[in-house]
């Protein structure tokens, strides 16, 4: 009753939307790099809650179920196959005991995909969540990226003598319709608030902010992206005390090049914030590669408030809209 | 942005602080811009009213020696909280009176072999700051210190405020791997770092203790506000203790 690992890929960790609650003891938050991939895939597999899925990266993993499951796929096409046969994202398929799930069959559009079976992995969770911090080494599957050979159980498969048949071919009558603003077309600008140094950045930087490109430095992981362009001063430069960081804060140190901090940021930081990225922006940053170049747009608190709540209700929409496939599969 | 002036609390009259966002799903209160006891355990005493408050939405509240963040994120329908909302009834929960009396931590012994292979920058310091070993390791243990805040790294704790004979800098370059249990200062602070990991601290000790196992509840060991006395042992001590762990 579980998923076996023939290749790992380049790094596949289990993510659900974050360890909330320990901030205070400096253990970052962690969890999806697209949290919003991360939840679509959840509810196309007919799951309630947040259950770890399966962050892939770039170059993807080979699975084999060893127990009838339903899985979905969403966020990156990263050129998934089963047994070979392309598939789809953003579907509730069926897999059956023996098949293989292989991905780079094409190009890739985007870095992250996300894997979620239905009834989620059989992961423990630790303090409150099933996600990885691969830094420390704990949450998710062992505290680590998949490895060759490794074995994860799933936590509620499909009986096993499931009519796999029937079931696949009511899933496919279950229309699934997303909302737009659970979508992630490509943005031109990401969008950005001032962060609380903001007007503390000399104006020539502040503009260099606003109009110039970034491009995202091969240094860039899970903890941060690093950006390549004009470099960033502040008026007067002075030592900081390390304050609380976020997903999405935009540090400066005294080189004048710009990170980004992402999923695996550390809790505190004290390097100069020149901005704040949208919590609706994120996911768009998240798919986005070294060499890949960002321009960056201000945008109010208030309109940033408003689309990160339409987004939410457009998850709530959809998880409503997709009893008829839960009914199916429970 | 909310400025304040609070005068009919248990708080100090003096105390002011100014609440400003860090984007669309955090706020920071802030208390000041340097490092002083009296900021931090206001801080901390903020810390602890806002977590008791369970704010709607609120996911996290994490003190730091001059501000408290605030994280939050929307609820499932997409309901608030937003900015406006959650600013001013955390600003009518301070004007409330912030009580400072309690930060609400334990007492902790915390063993410390100091100098030695245990603490190699214990000579470098005394030097720094004219003084001897043995005053550097009187300084540092004798007094209470008190947890401000964790960051960094899972169970890194950073205490305060020590003598102004300790405010010796970090060493011009860091070093790339730190032993867990090492007990390093630096402006007039102690961080203790729980596993290997990078800094530039002056080393003057280390604890045979576990400062953070994800398996244990809590994992930290030690927690913001908590008072912590850091109790000299020999070399010995040091070995019989880490050796008796589980």
């Amino acid at each position: 009753m579980s998923v076996t690992v023939i290749k790992p890929g380049m790094l596949s960790s289990f993510q659900d939307h974050g360890r909330e609650g320990y901030q205070h003891q400096g253990i970052p938050a962690a969890g999806a790099m697209d949290e919003r991939a991360h939840r679509l895939a959840n509810a196309l597999a007919g799951n309630e809650g947040d259950p770890a899925t399966l962050e892939i990266t770039l170059t993807g993993p080979t699975l084999r179920f060893d127990a009838p499951a339903c899985f979905a796929l969403a966020g990156a096409d990263l050129g998934a196959t089963l047994n070979g046969q392309d598939i789809a994202q953003l579907r509730p398929l069926i897999a059956r005991p023996g098949d293989v799930l292989a991905f780079g069959a094409r190009p890739a559009t985007g870095v992250r995909a996300y894997l979620a079976v239905h009834g989620g992995f059989a992961l423990t969770s630790v303090m409150g969540s099933e996600t990885t911090y691969l830094r420390s080494g704990f949450g998710g599957f062992q505290g680590r990226a998949l490895a060759k050979g490794d074995v994860v159980p799933l936590r509620r498969p499909l009986a096993p003598d499931c009519d796999t048949a029937a079931l696949q071919k009511a899933l496919w009558q279950v229309r699934v319709y997303l909302p737009a603003a659970l979508g992630n077309k490509q943005r031109e600008f990401i969008r950005f608030l001032p962060g609380v140094h903001w007007p503390e950045f000399s104006q020539s930087s502040r503009r260099a902010f606003l109009e110039s490109d970034f491009r995202i430095s091969p240094q860039s992981d899970r903890m941060g992206y690093r950006l390549l362009g004009r470099p960033l001063t502040m008026n007067q430069p002075r030592q900081m005390l390390s304050e609380a960081a976020c997903f999405g804060t935009v540090q400066v140190p005294s080189g004048g090049e710009a990170i980004i901090l992402m999923a695996d940021r550390q809790t505190t930081g004290g390097y100069p914030k020149i901005a704040q990225i949208a919590t609706v922006d994120l996911p768009a940053l998240a798919q986005s590669a070294p060499g890949q170049v960002l321009r960056f747009q201000r945008i109010e608190l208030d309109e940033a408030q408003r689309l990160d709540g339409e987004r939410e209700r457009a998850f709530a929409q959809l998880h409503d809209a997709l009893a008829p496939l839960r009914a199916l599969l429970n | 942005m909310p400025l304040n002036v609070n005068s009919n609390s248990l708080s100090p009259a003096e105390t002011r602080w100014r609440i400003l966002p860090q984007g669309d799903r955090c706020l920071i209160v802030s208390f000041g811009e340097r490092i002083d006891a009296a900021i931090g355990r206001t801080c901390l005493a903020a810390a602890r009213k806002l977590r008791d408050a369970r704010l709607p939405g609120v996911t996290d509240v994490v003190p730091s020696f001059v501000a408290v963040a605030v994280h939050y994120r929307p609820g499932g329908h997409g309901e608030g909280p937003t900015y406006a909302a959650l600013s001013e009834h955390i600003q009518a929960l301070l004007a409330d009176g912030i009580p400072t009396a309690d930060a609400g931590g334990r007492e902790v012994d915390i063993p410390v072999c100091y100098g030695g292979e245990h603490g190699p920058d214990l000579e470098e310091v005394a030097r720094a700051a004219r003084i001897k070993p043995e005053d550097v390791i009187r300084l540092h243990s004798e007094p209470r210190s008190m947890v401000f805040m964790l960051g960094f790294a899972p169970g890194h704790a950073y205490l305060g405020v020590h003598d102004e004979k300790l405010n010796i800098p970090r060493r011009p370059s860091p070093r790339t791997a730190v032993p867990a249990g090492a007990v390093a200062i630096a402006n007039r602070q102690t961080v203790i770092y729980p596993n290997r990991l990078p800094g530039g601290w002056n080393i003057i000790g280390a604890t045979p203790l576990v400062m953070f196992d994800p398996a244990r509840e809590p994992a930290a060991l030690l927690q913001p506000g908590d008072t912590v006395r850091f109790v000299p042992i020999t070399p010995d001590e040091f070995d019989r203790i880490r050796g008796s762990r589980p």
